[in-house]
């Protein structure tokens, strides 16, 4: 099950159409058990994570989780914790049956990511809005500290998440100081909790906001992994000059017919026969 | 006791003094650093000052976010608006997340030239104090901020250190090093107990003094720490005084005399009498007048100690005859 032995970052793309096909199953499975989980933010952000987790960030290295040279991640939208402790086993971070124990009480796995309690982890989440500001934090302390080897802080954030207003003091910020070293990621997957997501969540205005703030932003196919890979690699590249924000339009609840789109399935988790529909359509 | 220097102004120079011992040490400031006097440290060290512009909540989070790299920041801002405004980053990014940034709430309190409701930060222990793993520093005066500067550096917890805007009486000679989570006894007594923190020690060991003219024994303690707090030393006192009055530049809710009567409640259930601001927002003026209006002048402190003893049954006068 854990392919970081082989795969290690040098994953051909027919590996990492696997890997994701695994992460998908992972976390329908992890949030049946659990009866709880953001299982519609967790599928769109598949693919996203698959791609950094296996080839996009450098020095990553799961037996040495605090190598302090690494590329740094964070999941700003903290909810989409399925998706993200999914690639986090499949990179080898902790064994997949550990997947079994998450959200129970005294697991590593909280619903919303503990640096603290799950190696691997490199800052807390939960509340929208915070973790690109906290992402800036690690740039500077990238810029300013040589021996952290230059590394890149990549922050995933929500289309919905976006609504925060603090995003927009960090945006403003790490724009007007032509800040390197940090790339943000949008998973505009149109869907928020209770509703469609807005006209200024739109991929195109997603990046026409952050180009006003001094951003480069490029869009991006977010399942399309033949294009992610490339892209991911050509934001960390241009990161050295810059802020960079890579806009990824994908489908909340990618894969399973009956959740994709739909805000229902934002913070639920599938009964039985919803867990048999959906693992059946994914195929094995 | 004469009039010192602002806290301000030692906390501007202490973070340049420590500057040296601690290179990974930075100031993140949003906007205020002349009021906060970071201006110090900017002048001194400008490849370690980030001018964060006018967003609290992104210097926060972007200093958890150096922190989590090694780097030990301070920001330092307006306390209404760390402690209210930028709370959840404080408490998600900072106390949650136990990253070592250090926040300067500058401007507790009232003082805070005349801003009125919206700038006096009178909640700012309030919230602090419930946050898991945060220490809540409130020095007396400036010697004793400069030395919590120096506190905060030396421990890898978040820290909230609350110092004043306005000039304070001094309290503590140079090169006084307080421990955090101890109460200082400043005056000895047993018949009532004064329980101070922040600039209000000064004026509680004013009040002291005029109760001693009346024959009555005030014990003063200062809490320059709120959190880790003393229980032990609040239930000394209600053990050998029996009344307490807690004095404080906050409201009533939630601060030190919340604390104060916690620890009572769970050790030795003492008549307590709680000096703060009511449960109201504050207006513009003279600071003195409106201390002087909620009793937090020394006369009010002292009027405040009898009510404590009158409440616990204590008739000193005839105590002392006998």
């Amino acid at each position: 099950m854990n392919e970081s032995c082989y795969l290690d970052g040098q994953a051909s793309l027919e590996g990492l159409t696997v890997l994701a096909g695994r992460a998908r199953r992972l976390i329908l499975e992890m949030t049946h058990r659990a009866g709880m989980g953001h299982t519609g933010g967790s599928l769109s952000e598949v693919e996203l994570l698959v791609a950094l987790y296996f080839g996009g960030m450098r020095s990553i290295d799961p037996s040495r989780p605090d190598r302090p040279d690494r590329d740094r991640f964070i999941l700003s939208k903290g909810h989409a914790t399925p998706g993200y402790y999914s690639v986090l086993a499949l990179r080898g971070y902790f064994s997949p049956e550990l997947l079994e124990t998450f959200d129970e009480l005294g697991t590593p796995l909280q619903a919303h990511p503990d640096m603290h309690k799950l190696p691997g982890v490199d800052m807390s989440s939960g509340s929208l809005g915070q973790g690109l500001s906290c992402g800036i934090g690690m740039a500077m302390a990238a810029m300013a500290d040589p021996s952290l080897g230059s590394f890149r802080t990549f922050v995933l954030m929500g289309d919905g998440e976006l609504q925060e207003g603090q995003v927009w003091e960090a945006a403003g910020y790490a724009g007007a100081l032509r800040l390197p070293g940090i790339v943000a990621i949008v998973d505009c997957n149109a869907v928020q909790l209770s509703t469609a997501t807005g006209p200024f969540q739109a991929p195109d205005a997603v990046a026409a906001r952050f180009r006003a703030f001094g951003w480069d932003a490029s869009g991006v196919d977010g399942h399309d992994l033949a294009a992610l890979m490339p892209a991911i690699a050509s934001a960390r590249e241009r990161a050295g000059r810059g802020p960079v924000v890579l806009v990824a339009t994908t489908v909340k609840g990618k894969g399973v017919s009956f959740m994709e789109g739909r805000c229902e399935w934002h913070g639920k988790a599938p009964d039985d026969g919803e867990l048999a529909r959906a693992l059946a359509e994914l195929g094995s | 006791m004469s009039a010192g220097v602002a806290q301000r102004a030692a906390f501007g120079r202490a973070l340049v003094e420590l500057a040296e011992r601690y290179p990974k040490m930075v100031v993140l400031d949003p906007d205020v650093c002349p009021s906060t006097q970071t201006s110090l440290f900017r002048a001194a060290y400008p490849d370690r000052f980030y001018p964060m512009g006018i967003a609290e909540a992104n210097a926060v989070c972007v200093a958890a976010g150096l922190a989590s790299c090694g780097f030990v920041p301070w920001v330092s801002a307006f306390a209404v608006f760390l402690a209210t405004r930028a709370a959840d980053q404080v408490r998600v990014s900072v106390a949650h997340a136990r990253q070592p940034v250090k926040l300067n709430g500058a401007y507790g309190g009232l003082p805070s030239g005349r801003g009125g409701a919206t700038h006096s930060a009178v909640e700012d222990i309030a919230v602090m104090r419930t946050m898991p793993n945060m220490i809540v520093l409130t020095p007396a005066d400036a010697a004793e901020a400069g030395a919590m500067v120096e506190l905060a550096m030396e421990t890898s917890a978040p820290v909230y250190l609350r110092t004043m805007r306005c000039e304070l009486p001094d309290l503590f000679g140079v090169g006084w090093r307080p421990d955090i989570g101890r109460a200082v006894e400043l005056a000895p007594g047993d018949d009532v107990a004064i329980l101070s923190e922040g600039m209000m020690s000064a004026r509680a060991l004013e009040a002291a003094a005029i109760l001693r003219r009346d024959g009555i024994a005030a014990r003063v303690l200062h809490f320059g720490t709120i959190k880790p707090f003393d229980a032990e030393a609040v239930a000394k006192a209600a053990r050998e005084c029996g009344a307490l009055v807690s004095v404080e530049n906050h409201s009533r809710i939630g601060g030190l005399g919340s604390a104060v009567c916690e620890a009572a409640a769970e050790s030795d259930p003492a008549v307590v009498v709680r000096l703060g601001f009511p449960d109201c927002f504050l207006e513009s003026g003279d600071d003195e007048r409106i201390f002087s209006r909620y009793g937090l002048d020394p006369a009010g402190i002292a009027a405040g100690a009898r009510e404590a003893l009158r409440r616990n049954g204590s008739d000193v006068s005839i105590r002392r005859a006998t």
